[in-house]
């Protein structure tokens, strides 16, 4: 049986593609707005308690339960502020650019909604600094949505005010981190902080903030367009919902795909994505972005639970799914990821700011032919003082996740391909003419 | 270049969207390199006196960010990625063909940047972040053509239009 997609999240912007991003079309064709105008009939603790019953986690990276993370907010503490992550930048994820680009007005509902649920007045998008459509589209949809009495003052008479500003970032993958983001939106540079205090407690100009991905709110909407029941209904176990997946590297048919989770990665590469291209066998992939370890073929089969990858010691992240066919030398895929942690790396932590640079140029000289015998040891050794065990889920010696990140292809590198790499290194050091021993 | 009024009506502007005007400085960056191709040392301190803060916290801030160039680029920056994905589906070929080509090239600056979020494209490139791919190294010489002709015009991230001498090497203010 042919693999179908689930398609709730991008079932309009595939329905029109010439103009789902516009209002017209939205509001003629998708009732966007009309689970606003539910929402604001509700009590905003009945929408969290909905959110929360739906099951609905985090689509960024870290997973963690959406309703739960509003209801953390301190009560009768106010401003309180929304922050949207349109910071897309975990290597391999194109979702959130797509439902940016094609799919604005579902987003600002899902930021209407939730700023109401969690009583915030202002709302920031921080859209990555290269999306220059994207941005484009979005501003546009809010000029749209203000002009229509959807985000202002008192919306649709409810006596609720909301304002959006829409925010560019300029360039960096750690602003992609949420409190990495508040710093940025703060017009620091933007290095995470320390937690605690968390952002629902301390956040944007030190008041309580909620941050959350795209993905993530453009699937409120729909959550209370249809109920917490239906959605919880959707998807395997603790991952409800369908999720979107970004498929790319050396498949067939590279793209964003939506479906159930519990659907099998098998179902997911090779049902909707073709497989690997020119009919090569697969010798691994990456199935959360650059910061999750690896999977193998072996492990096709394994559902998309976020759990489940838990227990595979790897995550599903952001949603990135990297498929990599039998030419491809692990060495030169780790020591590309290694080059971007180290790029990225915001310095702040020692252990990330100095590790990641090393890792970077050990791998250089491994994939390069210059490594030596016990090189892949040597980064396990120093590796594990920015993961202590090195094992998932991380523990780290850094304040966020990109420390632990850096260690993860090398981590995978061992576990999967430790014996050749090792075998490797030695007929590479055995190839080179031994140091001449100058007397004195 | 120092600001004119009409860039500081526009900050003005800029700032008063936010509660705080220090996260203004992003968006008055973003401003400053529109209008002048790079973020100038009189932009910076331009900022710093508009958001009530040190020139050196101004710098602080602009030097983390890699969109932000702090010396002429050109008048078209080409943005190449080699992440994984693209590293598998020809980046790195298209890096350095684009390089090649424009060498000697003042008005293009080809950079090699990390992932742009288009893997379904890939290789993929950006003109003055504009996207397109995938493209081998000749198509991508015909497209920045297109742009150094004028039959195809970036979007700025501020909004404004950008001048014709912006971030030349040539005819640019510093």
């Amino acid at each position: 049986m042919a693999v179908e997609e689930t398609r709730i999240v991008t079932k309009f912007l595939r329905s029109r593609e010439k103009d789902s991003w516009t209002f017209e079309a939205a509001r003629k064709h998708n009732k966007a707005y009309s689970a606003l105008e539910k929402a604001l009939g509700m009590e905003p603790a009945t929408i969290v308690e909905e959110v929360q019953t739906s099951g609905l986690r985090g689509r960024g990276g870290a997973g963690f339960g959406a309703g739960q993370k509003w209801s953390f907010l301190p009560k009768d503490v106010f401003p309180r502020y929304l922050a949207v992550n349109a910071d897309e930048g975990e290597p391999s994820t194109f979702k959130d650019h797509m439902l940016l680009e094609r799919d604005p007005h579902q987003i600002i509902e899902g930021v209407a909604i939730t700023a109401f649920a969690i009583q915030a007045h202002v709302a920031f998008i921080y859209i990555r600094g290269e999306f220059a459509l994207g941005a484009e589209r979005v501003q546009q949809a809010v000029d749209d949505a203000y002009a229509n009495g959807f985000l202002g003052k008192n919306i649709l008479g409810s006596g609720f005010d909301l304002d959006v500003i829409v925010h560019r970032g300029a360039g960096c993958y750690i602003a992609g981190d949420e409190t990495g983001l508040l710093s940025s939106l703060e017009g620091e540079r933007a290095m995470p902080r320390i937690k605690p205090p968390f952002p629902a407690a301390q956040g944007l100009y030190a008041a309580p903030t909620v941050v959350n991905n795209v993905e993530t709110l453009s699937t409120v909407p729909h959550i209370i367009r249809r109920g917490a029941k239906w959605y919880a209904g959707l998807g395997v176990n603790k991952s409800t919902g369908t999720r979107i997946f970004s498929v790319s590297g050396m498949v067939e048919r590279p793209g964003n795909y939506e479906v159930e989770l519990g659907t099998s990665f098998r179902d997911l590469i090779e049902g909707l994505a073709g497989g690997v291209r020119d009919g090569k066998a697969m010798k691994f992939f990456i199935p959360g972005g650059a910061s999750a370890p690896w999977l193998m073929p072996e492990h096709l089969d394994e559902p998309l639970d976020m759990d489940r990858a838990g227990e595979l010691k790897t995550m599903l992240g952001s949603g990135a799914i990297m498929v990599f066919d039998e030419t491809v030398d692990p060495l030169l895929i780790s020591w590309r990821l290694a080059k971007f942690f180290a790029h990225e790396s915001c310095g702040k932590c020692t252990p990330c700011r100095e590790g990641s640079g090393w890792i970077d140029k050990v791998l250089y000289r491994m994939v390069h032919g210059l490594g030596r015998p016990d090189d892949l040891d040597l980064l396990l050794d120093f590796g594990s003082s920015i993961v202590p065990g090195l094992n998932a889920p991380f523990a780290q010696t850094t304040i966020c996740a990109l420390g632990p990140s850096t260690m993860s292809h090398v981590v995978s590198l061992d576990r999967y391909f430790g014996a050749e790499i090792r075998e490797r290194l030695k007929r590479d050091f055995a190839k080179r003419a031994p140091l001449e021993v100058v007397s004195a | 270049m120092a600001f004119t009024d009409a860039d500081r009506r526009r900050a003005k502007e800029i700032i008063a969207r936010y509660p705080h005007a220090k996260s203004a400085l992003l968006p008055l960056l973003h401003l400053a390199q529109d209008r002048d191709g790079w973020v100038t040392p009189d932009a910076m301190e331009e900022i710093a006196g508009l958001l009530d803060l040190t020139p050196a916290l101004v710098l602080g801030t602009c030097s983390f960010y890699t969109m932000f160039k702090r010396e002429p680029a050109g008048r078209l920056v080409v943005s190449v990625c080699t992440n994984v994905s693209c590293l598998v589906n020809g980046g790195p070929s298209l890096l350095e063909g684009l390089r090649a080509h424009y060498a000697s090239d003042d008005d293009v600056f080809v950079e090699e940047v990390e992932c742009i979020a288009a893997c379904d494209l890939a290789p993929v490139m950006q003109v003055n972040y504009e996207f397109h791919g995938p493209v081998a190294p000749d198509a991508a010489v015909d497209v920045i053509g297109q742009y150094q002709r004028g039959e195809l015009v970036a979007r700025t991230v501020s909004g404004t239009s950008l001048p014709e001498t912006a971030g030349s090497k040539s005819g640019g203010t510093a």
